[in-house]
């Protein structure tokens, strides 16, 4: 299927570009709705992997790339279950968003994420698969899952400590500051600056560019230089279910939900 | 370095443009919440614009309860 346009997100396919849009109001939260329609995204992705050299991810909402994870969605649906089932419905989830995200981690095209705006949590994790981020030199990026007892669930740490330093990813995670585009760029997380409002026509470039070298050498390069942390990855979804049965997540959850404060993913 | 009232002035200067707001609209005392009306992100846009301007970093718990622009500034003040 080379273009499809779902409730969450739409793609199309161009010129051996794939071009997956991210399009949720009201920041793009990753709950079913939009797991859903990415595990769509990898069945099409899949078949057009001989055609295809490139692949940009963006976003059309204004508020940015994504926020991350949808809490408002796990708080409703975790709040009515007993402790097991809460457990084994967000370990579910984390099987499957793990799947769409570890293939798109080894697709083999290169994979751009074109950033804007808020870049939080699951919304840093999807752009962490990608081979390249270009992000806006107005974006923002954290990690503040600590906030409500958990850690990054989506293979955050895991990516974040194959491809920076420790010393950044511990002042990410512990403190759950977000840091802009510069700094991101300064630690590496960041492949390339955009003007306001450039990024996806500079990931669009870039593309266009990949499209030019032969597909057999992109993949052999791709997988020596971007090993998959399988391991690390599979401990990453045990701590967090562990966590997850928590006092302090529900609590978390709840007060998130409740939260009118203008920095509501600070503790 | 800039004294905290020259600061202050560029802060107001920047969220007098970011925010599309006549010239004077703004005062050091004012509440930005309230004066302006600024949601979650549009906070995480201001903080962006005053980080890129000032070429400093300012971590979201050292603002988190900060609602003034003189106050704004001297957290600003403190990473120059």
């Amino acid at each position: 299927m080379k273009s499809f346009e779902g409730q969450a997100l739409r793609w199309e396919w161009r010129d051996g570009v794939l071009e997956l849009t991210l399009d949720r109001a009201p920041a793009n939260e990753i709950g079913t709705a939009m797991l859903r329609e990415l595990e769509h995204f990898v069945g099409a992705a899949r078949q057009l992997t001989t055609e295809t050299s490139a692949c940009v991810i963006s976003s059309a909402q204004k508020s940015g790339f994504s926020a991350g994870a949808d809490l408002r969605e796990l708080y409703q649906g975790a709040v009515a279950l007993d402790e097991k089932d809460r457990s084994a419905g967000v370990r579910e989830f984390l099987e499957r968003i793990h799947s769409v995200l570890n293939w798109l981690d080894e697709a083999p095209f290169v994979t751009i994420a074109a950033v804007h705006g808020v870049c939080f949590g699951g919304g840093l994790e999807l752009a962490l698969v990608c081979d390249v981020i270009i992000a806006d030199k107005m974006a923002r990026f954290a990690f503040p899952e600590l906030r409500l007892g958990l850690i990054p669930g989506f293979g955050g740490i895991p990516r974040l400590k194959r491809d920076l330093g420790n010393g950044f990813v511990r002042d990410l995670l512990l403190t759950g500051r977000s840091v802009n585009a510069t700094r991101a760029q300064a630690v590496g997380l960041v492949s390339q600056l955009a003007a306001e409002g450039e990024a996806l026509k500079l990931a669009r470039a870039t593309a266009s560019q990949i499209t030019k070298f032969d597909a057999g050498t992109r993949v052999a390069a791709k997988k020596f230089i971007k090993p998959i942390p399988r391991e690390e990855l599979r401990r990453e979804v045990e701590i967090f279910c562990e966590l997850f049965t928590g006092p302090a997540v529900m609590a978390g959850l709840k007060k998130f939900v409740e939260n009118t404060s203008p920095m509501p993913y600070q503790p | 370095m800039p004294t905290l009232e020259q600061t202050t002035q560029e802060v107001l200067n920047l969220a007098t443009t970011h925010f599309k707001l006549p010239l004077g609209a703004l005062s050091p005392e004012d509440d930005f919440f309230k004066k302006l009306g600024i949601d979650s992100l549009q906070t995480l846009e201001l903080l962006s614009r005053i980080e890129n301007h000032f070429g400093i970093e300012l971590p979201d718990y050292e603002v988190q309860g900060v609602s003034d622009f003189k106050t704004l500034a001297e957290r600003i003040q403190s990473r120059l």
